[in-house]
């Protein structure tokens, strides 16, 4: 069994005083995909952006390990450059700022905090156009303000790219699936498995089965109630597909 | 350069040093006719200079000071300032070991090389304005060669009273205002450039200014001709040591541009903007306008403001000459509880003149700015065209953010455009920055940077690294 890379217990957690994270347990070990599957609204986002540190998301009670540290502790940039990456639902986007220039800070931040070197221009430009070829985003793409008048596609190959160059350790797929046509998900979901190399860990946050039949998972829990309710394997995100979630949903 | 003693408006002699703290010489506080008298014969002017001054003395004691502008502060005691304080050559720091370290450290964190920094600070008398009166100008020598004049106003005064007399005051008359009239008063010296007939600088002309003296009232002013088919980029950049009490500013710019000819005026602005609380500050009211007398003349200001307490500042271009071209590039950055009423004036006189504002700002803390601008087109100015754009961006809850672009159109084949957007740097944004490892503060300057680009790629290109850095130290501490 491999080291385990991300360690929550008893996770409690509210959005403007509303507990939304209840008693929540999940210990990823290196190497594993797990998805999280569970109907809308009932806090999958929050858990992803509590384990990110987005402001306005309280942690209650419990701890968060991630390679041996305390996550909790840590800020947002500092989880980022530990190695989480989050593929956002909703990319946001910034005017005025070029994707190569914003994807250069960000990988030079994470790299002066690991003490590397900083990638100087050139090099780093070989490599994003590489990565972005690979993608569908060509040059000119790459030089427009990031995010801004990107189609729901164009944002998500974006933040398949910033993954891909980034490298992390752990990557956070939250809904990556939607908005996007089948074309689209295919080359998301063929960066994601390209980081797959046996260390990287992933949790794919999604309602609908479609992008575990492109990338595999070893765990698939059901999230209900703030918690997990039932934890399978790749078989149970096809029973969900058919059955629907009504079975793990209280009745309020 | 030694400096003979001071004498009061009584004739009588004052010793050296009685200032006691700054080493320098200093009027008697207040204003009268024997102040100016005095100031014009400390520098030794030809008496037509001293009528002139006398002249916009007695007109400024009918004015009274403006207040359209969204600014508070408190109010100015003119009788309270001391309006003339010149630099003893034995008085300049030896070394940068002798100034003062908060100047120094910001010089630092500007990234300025030692060099410059001691022509700054004043330790190498290059093309530095050291208080009011300009120790020494560099590349002259040079500049000569090609016959262009670059020297102070004061040396310009004595040694090309021609020119001076026949340009002073003739795109700023001394009537114009309250602050340009007081200048026109009181000024004690600033920048002259004289460009021939057919010649291109073969460099960028600059000049620091710096404001030293406590209560010394500043008043600079430069004036710069283009001849026919010349051309000139001029830079001005200012910094400016810690100081507590209010510093009053009202410089004077004025340009005068010929057939063909062309200006490029950048400036870097970066006085003490005042503490956190709003204390102390530099009171910045100038007056910039430049004449494009000539056909096919062209005149571009380029602006960084990012200090000062108050600023009042409106470069403006009167577009006479035929197919004249005006520009106005702006970045103004206000924090904590700075204010800026500032934008420009385009004056379409000739006809197929045209004009272009790119103003941006910034505002942050708990600090308010204005854009003010007006677009006047004349009855005979037959198709002037204007594209002006505004943008303001609102750093936290607590800034203020004013557009008020004028239009005054006389004339029914202009062709004027306006656009203007206001944005916020959004929670959300900084969240995607911080979760790609971008700190907080690093975002703030990537999003701000990217949001003036579009005005700082007009200044030259050193210049523009120092703005971009000015640019992120007066955001320092904005969020969070």
């Amino acid at each position: 069994m491999n080291a385990p890379l991300l360690e929550i217990e008893d996770l409690c957690a509210e959005v403007s005083g509303k507990q939304i994270i209840k008693d929540f347990n999940l210990t990823i070990n290196e190497g594993e995909i797990h998805a999280i599957m569970g109907p809308n609204g009932a806090g999958k986002s929050t858990l992803s952006y509590v384990l990110c540190g987005k402001p306005g998301y309280t942690v209650t009670s419990g701890t968060v390990r991630f390679k041996g540290k305390d996550l909790l502790s840590m800020s947002t940039e500092d989880r980022a450059r530990e190695g989480i990456f989050l593929v956002m639902q909703y990319p946001v986007e910034i005017p005025g700022v070029p994707s190569t220039t914003f994807l250069k800070h960000s990988v030079n931040a994470v790299r002066k905090y690991k003490n590397l070197p900083e990638l100087d221009t050139m090099e780093f430009l070989k490599l994003v156009r590489e990565e972005g070829r690979k993608l569908g985003l060509d040059n000119e793409m790459l030089k427009r303000p990031i995010n801004v008048g990107f189609s729901g596609g164009e944002k998500k190959r974006m933040e398949a790219l910033e993954m891909v160059v980034l490298k992390p350790d752990f990557a956070i797929l939250d809904e990556a699936d939607s908005g996007l046509d089948i074309d689209a998900m295919k080359v998301v979901a063929g960066s994601v498995n390209s980081l797959r190399d046996g260390k990287r860990s992933m949790l794919i946050i999604t309602h609908f089965q479609r992008l575990l039949n492109y990338v595999e998972p070893d765990f698939v829990h059901i999230f209900a109630d703030g918690h997990i309710v039932k934890t399978g394997n790749k078989n149970l995100a096809v029973e969900l597909e058919q059955n629907g979630y009504a079975e793990y949903v209280k009745v309020k | 350069m030694t400096q003979p003693e001071i004498i009061d408006e009584s004739g009588d002699k004052y010793k050296y040093g009685f200032v006691t703290d700054i080493e320098a010489d200093t009027a008697p506080i207040g204003l009268n006719e024997d102040i100016i008298r005095l100031i014009s014969r400390k520098k030794e002017e030809p008496e037509w200079l001293l009528e002139w001054r006398l002249k916009a003395f007695e007109f400024w004691q009918t004015m009274t000071e403006p207040n359209w502008a969204k600014l508070t502060y408190d109010k100015i005691d003119y009788q309270a300032l001391h309006y003339y304080s010149a630099p003893k050559q034995k008085q300049a720091p030896k070394s940068l070991n002798e100034v003062d370290k908060n100047l120094l450290e910001t010089y630092n964190k500007l990234g300025i090389p030692l060099k410059e920094q001691e022509a700054l600070a004043g330790v190498v008398a290059v093309d530095a304005v050291f208080d009011s009166v300009s120790v020494a100008t560099t590349y002259r020598a040079k500049l000569a060669e090609k016959g262009i004049i670059f020297c102070s106003i004061s040396e310009a005064i004595k040694n090309h009273p021609d020119l001076v007399k026949k340009y002073l005051g003739s795109v700023v008359p001394y009537t114009d205002n309250f602050f340009a009239c007081l200048n026109s008063a009181v000024f004690t010296d600033g920048s002259f450039v004289y460009i021939p007939k057919g010649v291109k600088s073969p460099m960028e002309l600059s000049t620091y200014f710096r404001i030293n003296a406590k209560n010394t009232g500043q008043f600079e002013r430069t004036l710069i001709v283009a001849e026919d088919d010349s051309y000139v980029s001029y830079l001005e950049g200012c910094t400016a040591p810690q100081r507590d009490e209010n510093q009053l500013h009202a410089a004077i710019v004025e340009i005068v541009v010929m057939n063909n000819a062309e200006v490029k005026y950048s400036t870097v602005q970066n006085w003490y903007p005042g503490d956190k609380e709003g204390k102390g500050g530099v009171y910045n009211f100038v007056t910039k306008r430049a004449a494009c007398r000539g056909v096919n003349s062209k005149i571009s200001w380029t602006q960084v403001e990012t200090g000062s307490a108050v600023t009042w500042k409106y470069p403006s271009c009167v577009l006479q000459g035929d197919n004249s071209v005006g520009e106005f590039y702006s970045v103004a950055i206000t924090n904590n509880r700075q204010q800026a009423d500032t934008g420009t004036k385009m004056i379409h006189i000739g006809k197929n003149t045209t004009s272009k504002i790119i103003s941006k700002g910034i505002s942050a803390g708990f600090s308010n700015q204005t854009y003010r601008g007006l677009v006047k087109v004349t009855p005979q100015a037959d198709n002037a065209r204007n594209y002006s754009q505004c943008d303001s961006l609102l750093i936290g809850k607590t800034c203020g953010s004013h557009t008020v672009p004028y239009v005054e159109n006389r004339n029914r084949s202009a062709v004027l455009e306006h656009e203007a957007t206001t944005s916020k740097i959004s929670d959300e944004q900084l969240f995607y920055c911080q979760q790609r490892g971008i700190s907080e503060e690093e975002a703030v300057s990537l999003i701000v940077n990217g949001f003036c680009k579009e005005v700082m790629q007009h200044l030259p290109m050193e210049f523009a690294i120092e703005a971009a850095k000015l640019i992120n130290i007066s955001l320092e501490g904005s969020v969070g």
